[in-house]
C-alpha cells in the first residue's frame, strides 16, 4: 500500500506527494494540525489539510519574508510576526544582531509545541531570548499597539480558515497604526495564478494600498505552493523597496543564505505583466 | 411535588421534545416518490433545473404543497398540530401557531383577535410598523405611551409601570395593551407587574416578542412573555432562533381562545405555507429546547466580551446592563450589541456604512447615535475581533466633533385620525420639505428598524420634519411613502 498526501489547490488542480508516515495529527482548538514524512519534500506541515511548509522549499518562503525588509530598513529594533508558528521566519530574523525585540503571535498554541517537538530545523531559534512568543487572534494583538514596531511580518496561512481576518483591511489598518513613522510591513500574499488566490491577491493589495503610501508586491518561486508563483506584500510609510535598498550595508553583514541575494531582492520586485495589472485595477478601484 | 416525581416529569418532556413530527413527515415524503400532479410545478426541482442548481436539490424536493400526510396550517390536524403543540411546550405557552409571513404577521394577528373596528389598544408609540398596519386594517384606535427615552443614547426605553396604570386608568375600556419587549436595542419593560395591571383591568396583554425568542431559553436573560403571564406573543423564531427568513411562531395562554387566533391568522395568511419555513421551525425548535442554553451562553459571552473591548477603545459606548433603573430600563438583554457613536461625531448610520462599505462587515442597522450588531452562536471569534477592529479604524480615520450631530428627542406623537381613517381618507401629495402641519396620509420611517417617525393620522410637526431630513441626509434607508424617494408625502385633505 503506498500513503499519498495530496493538496487541493483548486477544486479541479490536486498536487500530490508521496508520504513515509504521519508524524503527528492533532486537532487544535482552532484547526486540524498534520505533520508528514515525505522522500521528496522531507517534513512537511498541513493545516486543515492545506500544505502550509515543507522542510525541502521552506527556506525561499522564510528568507524572501525576512530579508526583503531588513535589506530596506536601516534600523529595525523591534519586529513583530504574526502567524508563523512553525518558528521559520523567526529563525531568519535572529540572524541579525541589531534586532533587539521579535512577538511572535501565533493564534493556534498547538503548531509552536508540535513544531518545536517535530519540526526543529524551523522553530530552534524560537528559543531565542529576544523572542516572546504570544498565543492570541493577531488582529485582538495589534489592535492596542501604537507605533511600537519597525518591521510586522504577516506569516499567515491561506484566507480561508483561522487566517481570514488577516487579510482584512481593518488588519491592515491597525497594523499601520502599530508600526513607527518609518515602518514596514511585508504579509504573505497569496499567488496571482489560479481565480481563487488572485481574488485574494486583489483584495489584499486593495486593502493595503488604501492604508499604505507606499505598496507593492515582489515575487518567489516556491514549487509546494499552488502554481509555484508565490508573492509577498511590500508596503510601507516611508521607504522603497528599490530606492532605499541598501545593498553594501546588507552585503557587510555575511549573512549566509539559500535564496535571498541583494540581486534578486531587485529581481523579485520585476513583475509579470498580468500581475502589474491587477495591481493597477485594485489600486483605481472606487473607493468611498 | 417529590423530587423523585419532578425529575420524571422533566425526563419525560425531554423525551416528548426529542422528536420532529412535521420535518420526519416531510423528510418522508421527500423519499416516498410520489407521482406529483400538484403544485407546485416545478415538482421537485426537476421543471425547473436552474433553480435547482442554485439552491439545491433537497430544498427542492421538500418545496412541496400541503397534503395529507403533511397536514395543512390552515387547520392542523396531525403532524403540524403536533409539532405547534411541542413548539408550545417548549416556549411554556398553552398554543404556539407557526406563522410564515414573519412576525408581521403574527404581531398582526395578536391586535387583530383582541381588537376590532373602534376599540382601543394601549402601545407604545415605538412599535414596529407591523403594529400601526394592524391598526390600519382592524380600525382600533392607538393610544399612545411615551416610552422613557435615554437622553444621552437617544433611544426609546420601555414603559413605565406608573404610566401604563395611568393610561389604563384614563381608557378603562382599552381592550388590550401591547409591549415591546425586548426592544431593538435590547431594553425590557417590566413585564409581570404590566401584567398584573393590565389583567386587573381586563385588558389583553400583547407581546412583541421579535427580539426575544431566547429569552425561553437561558435562565439569565430576561423573563419571557409566556412567564411573565402575558396572553400572546410574537416571537421571531427566525432573528434569534435558529430558524429560516420569515418563519416566527406566536404564543397564547389561556384564556385566549386559540381556535378564533386561528382564524384570524387564516385571514390572512397564505394558503400555501411554505413547508421548507415550517420544517426550519419544528427542527429549530427541538434545537432550542436541548441547546438553546448553550448556544446563548455562548452569544453571552460573545457581547459580553465585544461590549468590554469596544468600550476600551474610547469613544464608542456599547451599553449594557448598567442601562437598568428598575423601571423603564426593567432589564437588558446581554446577547444585544448596541453602540453608541455620536460622541466620535459620527451618526450610528455613517458607522454602519463604514462597515460595510471600507470592511465588508455587515451589521444590523445604524439609526442616527446608534449602531445595532447582532451576536449569534453563529458567529466565530474571529469575526467579532474584526468587528472590534474596524469600529477602532472606523474612529481612528473618521472620528470628528460631535458638534452639530442631530439630538433626537422623543417626538409625542399628535393624532389627529385613527390609522385606518387616515390612510383610507382622501389624500393628497405634498412636498415633504412644505408638509409641516398636515395630517399624515402615510408611514415614513428608517428600516431597519422600522418604526415610524410618523404614522397615518398624527400631525407632521417641525420636529418630525426635522428628523425625516436628517435622517435622509445621513442616509438611512427611508421608506413608507407612496413616493420611492421620498420628496412627497401624502397627507389628508
Amino acid at each position: 500500500m503506498e500513503l499519498w498526501y495530496t493538496d487541493e489547490h483548486t477544486s479541479d488542480v490536486r498536487f500530490s506527494m508521496k508520504a513515509i508516515e504521519q508524524i503527528a495529527s492533532k486537532k487544535s482548538a482552532v484547526q486540524q494540525i498534520d505533520i508528514l514524512d515525505t522522500p521528496a519534500y522531507g517534513r512537511v506541515l498541513v493545516l486543515d489539510g492545506g500544505l502550509m511548509m515543507t522542510e525541502k522549499d521552506e527556506f525561499i518562503y522564510h528568507e524572501m519574508l525576512a530579508h526583503v525588509p531588513m535589506a530596506v530598513h536601516p534600523r529595525v529594533k523591534n519586529v513583530l510576526v504574526i502567524g508563523g508558528g512553525d518558528g521559520g521566519t523567526v529563525r531568519e530574523l535572529t540572524r541579525y544582531r541589531s534586532i533587539e525585540s521579535i512577538d511572535l503571535v501565533e493564534v493556534d498554541k498547538d503548531v509552536v509545541l508540535l513544531a518545536k517537538k517535530y519540526l526543529p530545523f524551523v522553530s530552534h531559534k524560537l528559543k531565542d531570548r529576544r523572542v516572546k512568543v504570544c498565543f492570541e487572534e493577531g488582529l485582538r494583538f495589534v489592535r492596542g499597539k501604537k507605533a511600537e514596531y519597525d518591521l510586522i511580518i504577516v506569516d499567515s496561512s491561506d484566507p480561508y480558515g483561522p487566517a481570514e481576518g488577516l487579510f482584512t483591511r481593518e488588519f491592515y489598518g491597525t497594523c499601520f497604526k502599530a508600526l513607527r513613522e518609518d515602518g514596514i510591513l511585508i504579509n504573505q500574499h497569496e499567488s496571482p495564478f489560479y481565480a481563487a488566490h488572485q481574488k485574494s491577491v486583489r483584495d489584499a493589495h486593495r486593502h493595503i494600498a488604501q492604508e499604505f503610501p507606499v505598496s507593492t508586491v515582489y515575487q518567489a518561486h516556491i514549487p509546494s505552493y499552488p502554481s509555484g508563483h508565490w508573492l509577498f506584500g511590500f508596503a510601507s510609510k516611508k521607504y522603497h523597496p528599490i530606492g532605499n535598498l541598501d545593498e553594501a550595508r546588507w552585503n557587510k553583514l555575511r549573512i549566509n543564505t539559500k535564496y535571498y541575494n541583494t540581486a534578486l531582492h531587485r529581481g523579485a520586485f520585476a513583475l509579470p505583466s498580468y500581475v502589474l495589472d491587477i495591481l493597477k485595477e485594485e489600486e483605481n478601484f472606487p473607493c468611498r | 411535588m417529590t423530587k423523585s416525581r419532578s425529575v420524571g416529569l422533566f425526563e419525560a418532556l425531554r423525551q416528548r421534545q426529542k422528536v420532529t413530527p412535521l420535518a420526519d413527515a416531510l423528510d418522508k415524503q421527500r423519499i416516498n416518490r410520489l407521482a406529483h400532479f400538484d403544485v407546485p410545478a416545478h415538482k421537485s426541482g426537476r421543471g425547473n433545473p436552474e433553480l435547482t442548481e442554485y439552491l439545491g436539490a433537497r430544498a427542492l424536493a421538500m418545496d412541496v404543497n400541503s397534503m395529507k400526510p403533511l397536514d395543512n396550517l390552515g387547520h392542523p390536524v396531525s403532524v403540524i398540530k403536533e409539532a405547534q403543540e411541542l413548539c408550545a411546550e417548549a416556549f411554556g405557552a398553552d398554543d404556539a401557531f407557526f406563522m410564515v409571513n414573519g412576525t408581521t404577521s403574527a404581531v398582526q394577528a395578536m391586535i387583530m383577535s383582541t381588537t376590532t373596528n373602534g376599540d382601543e389598544i394601549i402601545l407604545p408609540r415605538n412599535v414596529h410598523r407591523s403594529a400601526i398596519n394592524a391598526l390600519v386594517v382592524c380600525g382600533a384606535i392607538p393610544v399612545y405611551i411615551n416610552p422613557g427615552q435615554d437622553k444621552r443614547l437617544g433611544i426609546p426605553l420601555g414603559m413605565s409601570v406608573a404610566d401604563v396604570k395611568k393610561t389604563i386608568a384614563e381608557h378603562p375600556n382599552a381592550k388590550a395593551i401591547l409591549v415591546n419587549n425586548p426592544t431593538y436595542y435590547g431594553i425590557c419593560s417590566n413585564l409581570a407587574e404590566i401584567v398584573n395591571v393590565a389583567h386587573a383591568a381586563g385588558m389583553r396583554v400583547l407581546v412583541d416578542e421579535a427580539h426575544g425568542t431566547h429569552f425561553y431559553f437561558h435562565e439569565e436573560l430576561p423573563v419571557s412573555a409566556m412567564a411573565a403571564g402575558a396572553d400572546m406573543a410574537a416571537a421571531s423564531i427566525h432573528k434569534t432562533g435558529g430558524s429560516l427568513m420569515q418563519s416566527s411562531v406566536l404564543l397564547t395562554r389561556k384564556p385566549v381562545n386559540p381556535d378564533y387566533v386561528r382564524q384570524v391568522v387564516t385571514l390572512t395568511q397564505s394558503t400555501s405555507a411554505s413547508y421548507l419555513l415550517l420544517s426550519s421551525l419544528d427542527i429549530s425548535r427541538r434545537n432550542l429546547f436541548f441547546r438553546g442554553r448553550d448556544m446563548y451562553q455562548k452569544t453571552m459571552d460573545f457581547a459580553d466580551y465585544a461590549r468590554e473591548e469596544i468600550n476600551e477603545l474610547g469613544g464608542y459606548y456599547a451599553f449594557g446592563p448598567e442601562l437598568v433603573n428598575g423601571d423603564t430600563v426593567y432589564a437588558f438583554d446581554r446577547t444585544k450589541l448596541s453602540v453608541h457613536t455620536r460622541d466620535i461625531g459620527l451618526a450610528g448610520i455613517e458607522v454602519y456604512d463604514h462597515l460595510r462599505d471600507d470592511y465588508g462587515i455587515q451589521i444590523e442597522f445604524g439609526d442616527i447615535g446608534n449602531l445595532l450588531a447582532i451576536i449569534s452562536c453563529g458567529d466565530r471569534m474571529m469575526d467579532v475581533e474584526r468587528l472590534i477592529s474596524a469600529l477602532e479604524e472606523t474612529k481612528r480615520l473618521h472620528e470628528k466633533s460631535p458638534i452639530g450631530l442631530f439630538d433626537h428627542e422623543y417626538i409625542d406623537p399628535v393624532v389627529m385620525l385613527p390609522p385606518q381613517e387616515a390612510f383610507y381618507a382622501k389624500k393628497r401629495r405634498v412636498p415633504m420639505k412644505e408638509s409641516v402641519g398636515f395630517v399624515a396620509g402615510e408611514f415614513v420611517m428608517s428600516y431597519p428598524p422600522g418604526i415610524p417617525i410618523v404614522a397615518p393620522g398624527e400631525k407632521i410637526t417641525p420636529d418630525i420634519l426635522d428628523h425625516i431630513l436628517f435622517a435622509k441626509e445621513k442616509g438611512c434607508f427611508m421608506t413608507g411613502t407612496e413616493d420611492m424617494n421620498l420628496d412627497y408625502i401624502q397627507v389628508v385633505v
